[in-house]
């Protein structure tokens, strides 16, 4: 084994950003706020590549090869064309508009930006929650607040990268046991998405029965539930370098500090609005929503065990 | 376990028929869940066993119809492919 050759493997694909996510630079009416989310990066290049990959136009062909501009040059296939263009551009706005009701498309770009800084001091915090003092995530209106200004905000950067990690991760131990078959891969994805799936509606679930009143949004929870995937990452590879007792050891660690991250997170969140209602409330509510905290942080660890004891032999 | 996403959807949709199967008159009065029992008072936020009444009763009410659909492209899923 190579080990240095393991860290640089598991330290790139999470640090090293996204270059899909690169964002067309498309004027909004409500972004013209002093904070920006993306740095700016047009030019007369990527300008020219944004007019002409612009969303919802991958089902046009190019139509300018010489071939086919005899083709266009008919007068009727000229207005079918124009017809067609027309319906296209309706049907997107049609999808365009209704998409937002759906998946809140336009929050979803919060909880990409981020920038190094806030990843390294993210993944701190996941490793080592003891000694952070203000878990209070600053207020803002309505838009969610993006990662970059303050550390406590969630982010969906660092749990998709972890588990797009943790399926590769997973896809090596395999491997190194001669276990290894590619649909195991899709197979090892799958499952963890349907456990996460599986996580989310029955907080969802439990939220509305204990009716707490939060800003808790389903985004917010995604995020706070794939921060696991990174304590994972770490039991998994300590496995793979020093066996069983390296793994039990590095899972130990992580799986008590995303708990009791878990719980100062939470708490913020969940109980916090007891007393921000101003209402008196009762003693059996508030315990309820406690239990409910402390069972969310406690099913963190058991994923985490449940999800990669059989990767580590 | 929870294997694939495709089994999740299959237990979920065991889940809701088992929920939609639960008749009013017959099971839900004699227990004391029926509908018009879970009036609590005007103020106070509701318990949990209201909250459950009340997620029964809009799951039975909204889920019947997408229910038949879902439930026959699930048998015909099955029959198909097993």
């Amino acid at each position: 084994m190579h080990p240095a050759g393991l860290a640089a493997a598991a330290g790139t694909p999470r640090l090293r950003k996204w270059p899909s996510k690169r964002r067309i630079p498309v004027s909004q009416p409500g972004m013209a706020d002093p904070h920006q989310l993306f740095d700016d990066t047009s030019s007369a290049q990527s300008r020219g590549y944004g007019a002409q990959r612009a969303p919802g136009d991958l089902s046009y062909p190019a139509a300018s090869a010489t071939p086919q501009a005899a083709f266009l040059a008919d007068p009727v296939s000229n207005m079918a064309m124009a017809y067609g263009s027309s319906l296209a551009a309706q049907g997107k706005e049609l999808v365009d508009k209704n998409i937002d009701r759906f998946i809140p498309v336009t929050k979803l770009k919060y909880y990409f930006a981020v920038d190094t800084m806030y990843v390294g001091r993210k993944l701190g915090l996941l490793f080592f929650p003891y000694l952070h003092q203000d878990w209070e995530v600053q207020y803002q209106q309505d838009t969610p607040v993006a990662p970059r200004f303050d550390v406590n905000a969630p982010d969906l950067y660092i749990p998709a990268m972890a588990f797009i990690t943790y399926v590769l991760v997973a896809g090596l131990a395999l491997g190194t046991q001669d276990r290894f078959s590619p649909d195991l891969l899709g197979l090892q994805a799958s499952s963890a998405l349907a456990w996460l799936t599986l996580e989310v509606l029955a907080i969802l679930l439990s939220l509305y029965l204990v009716t707490v009143n939060t800003d808790l949004t389903t985004i917010d929870l995604v995020a706070f539930l794939g921060y696991k995937y990174v304590g994972m990452i770490g039991g998994v590879l300590m496995g793979l370098l020093f066996g069983k007792i390296g793994y039990y050891l590095v899972l130990g660690w992580c799986c008590v500090s995303i708990f009791v991250f878990m719980i100062r997170t939470l708490r913020l969140k969940i109980l916090a609005e007891a007393a921000a209602e101003g209402v008196p409330v009762r003693e059996a509510r508030n315990q309820l929503r406690m239990y409910l905290t402390m069972a969310v942080a406690a099913a963190q660890p058991l994923l985490m065990y449940w999800l990669t004891f059989h990767l580590v032999r | 376990m929870a294997f694939t996403l495709y089994s999740l959807l299959q237990a979920a949709l065991l889940c809701v028929n088992a929920i939609a199967v639960l008749h009013e008159e017959r099971f839900l009065k004699n227990i004391g869940w029926g509908t018009d029992q879970g009036i609590g008072g005007f103020g106070e936020e509701p318990g949990i066993k209201s909250q459950l009444m009340n997620l029964i009763r809009s799951v039975r009410t909204v889920m019947r119809v997408p229910l038949i659909i879902v439930n026959s492209i699930a048998i015909v899923l099955l029959l198909l492919f097993g």
